[in-house]
């Protein structure tokens, strides 16, 4: 291009070299530097619930920050091979039944934000993939996202993560099955149909050093949105674990009432998705007697449904189909909490 | 010149909005600068991934922050 000089020297003209250097960084702090700061607690004020809410506190801060910035980094990178205008093509493709699954997993790799899957969402629509599978899309996209896999895993292990997972990949199949099953097309509003035969925009194929500074910008943008939640979550579970006494929840969240995984729901919804910093706190209760599938359904409810989502998501829907979408997920949501509570009766896990 | 920047409201789109700003800077150009908050609007520019960038009615990519240079290349490219 001929813009003069000053520009032609951007571009990172050693990816490779910028790669090799910030992964090197990255495993010096989180394997060499991060074990030796989990005994500071104790040091510095002595033995104590005090010194067990700081340890906790000051290890696992910058633990879940370094385990995110990769995780956002190499789910960024993964982004980038896959376009809007491929996922379209791929769900046009598919039959109605695999489409449903093919969507919810999307879902699982785009941004950890509803202002940019109701764009998606709105596209799919456009595109005339069915309406059903594109709400399976937008479940599964602000619920199973990388944030919450990296938080799930660091704080509850494997089985629990496994499970979130597996359940909220399952409500977006099951859910935008059922709206698809009622046929809503028309409260869709005007514009969006109207809008049906746009042209579609053309797909580019980014070059190896604009995909890194792609996944770079993820994790600059995603990570610097959540950590101040995170950190503010993890201080709230820091002095649950420190000072709530043990089975503390047990009578409020335990599984002996029903009623709670409705109240858990309905406390959640309004509760704004950003809170990533809402997994710390669920592990707190749950350590100190919550039931799994009520603390489950909670943070199902926190992150699936958002009040913002919902102010963008009323420009595109008409109301009966807010209310639906609402609806069958809180029903789906609750009836996840109730299966948990029921075959993971007092497990502990 | 009219540059428009496509987003409902995210942080990448603020981010946008200041780098499109310092590259007209940086090119000297005078350029009308508009964010585009309503979804409806930005679905007429047939783009599905936000934030965007529309120059004269014109997208000059979509889904990604692009670094100040790189905007300023685009926008002058175009010109």
């Amino acid at each position: 291009m001929k813009t003069g000089g000053s520009f032609g020297a951007y571009r990172e003209d050693h990816p490779a070299g910028w790669l090799a250097s910030a992964l090197g960084s990255w495993l010096l702090l989180y394997f060499l530097v991060l074990p030796r700061i989990t005994d500071l607690g104790p040091t510095i004020i002595g033995p104590g619930p005090l010194a067990d809410a700081v340890s906790f506190f000051i290890y696992e801060v910058p633990k879940v920050l370094l385990l995110l910035i990769a995780v956002v980094f190499g789910v960024g990178l993964l982004r980038t091979f896959v376009s809007p205008q491929q996922a379209r093509e791929w769900l046009k493709l598919r039959q109605p039944l695999t489409g449903h699954g093919l969507a919810a997993l999307l879902g699982v790799i785009t941004p950890f934000c509803s202002c940019s899957a109701v764009p998606l969402f709105v596209g799919f629509v456009q595109s005339g993939i069915p309406l059903g599978v594109t709400f399976s899309f937008l479940i599964a996209a602000p619920m199973v996202n990388e944030v919450a896999v990296v938080m799930l895993f660091t704080f509850f292990g494997t089985k629990v993560a496994a499970a979130y997972l597996l359940a909220g990949v399952s409500l977006a199949i099951g859910c935008g099955y059922a709206i698809g099953k009622l046929e809503l097309d028309n409260y869709l509003e005007e514009w969006v149909r109207e809008l049906r035969a746009a042209a579609p925009e053309a797909a580019t194929s980014p070059s190896p050093s604009a995909r890194l500074h792609e996944a770079v910008e993820s994790v600059r943008d995603i990570v610097g949105r959540v950590w101040l939640y995170i950190v503010i979550g993890i201080a709230v579970g820091a002095t649950i674990h420190g000072y709530i006494p043990t089975g503390f929840f047990s009578q409020i969240m335990g599984d002996q009432h029903w009623w709670s995984v409705p109240i858990a729901v309905l406390i959640g919804i309004p509760m704004y998705s950003n809170a990533a910093g809402i997994f710390p706190v669920a592990q707190a209760l749950l350590e100190k007697g919550a039931a799994l599938g009520t603390t489950l359904a909670f943070m199902m409810s926190v992150i699936g449904l958002s009040l913002p989502e919902l102010i963008i998501l009323k420009k595109v829907l008409k109301l009966p189909l807010i209310l639906v979408f609402v609806g069958t997920l809180a029903v789906g949501i609750i009836a996840i909490g109730f299966i948990f509570n029921f075959f993971f009766h007092g497990v502990h896990l | 010149m009219k540059l428009q920047v496509l987003g409902t409201g995210c942080s990448r789109c603020r981010t946008l909005v200041e780098r499109v700003k310092e590259a007209t800077a940086l090119l000297s150009t005078a350029a009308d600068i508009e964010k585009i908050e309503d979804i409806q609007a930005i679905a007429r520019f047939g783009i599905m991934a936000t934030p965007a960038l529309v120059m004269d009615g014109k997208v000059l990519f979509s889904g990604r922050v692009p670094t100040t240079r790189e905007i300023a290349e685009l926008i002058a490219s175009h010109k």
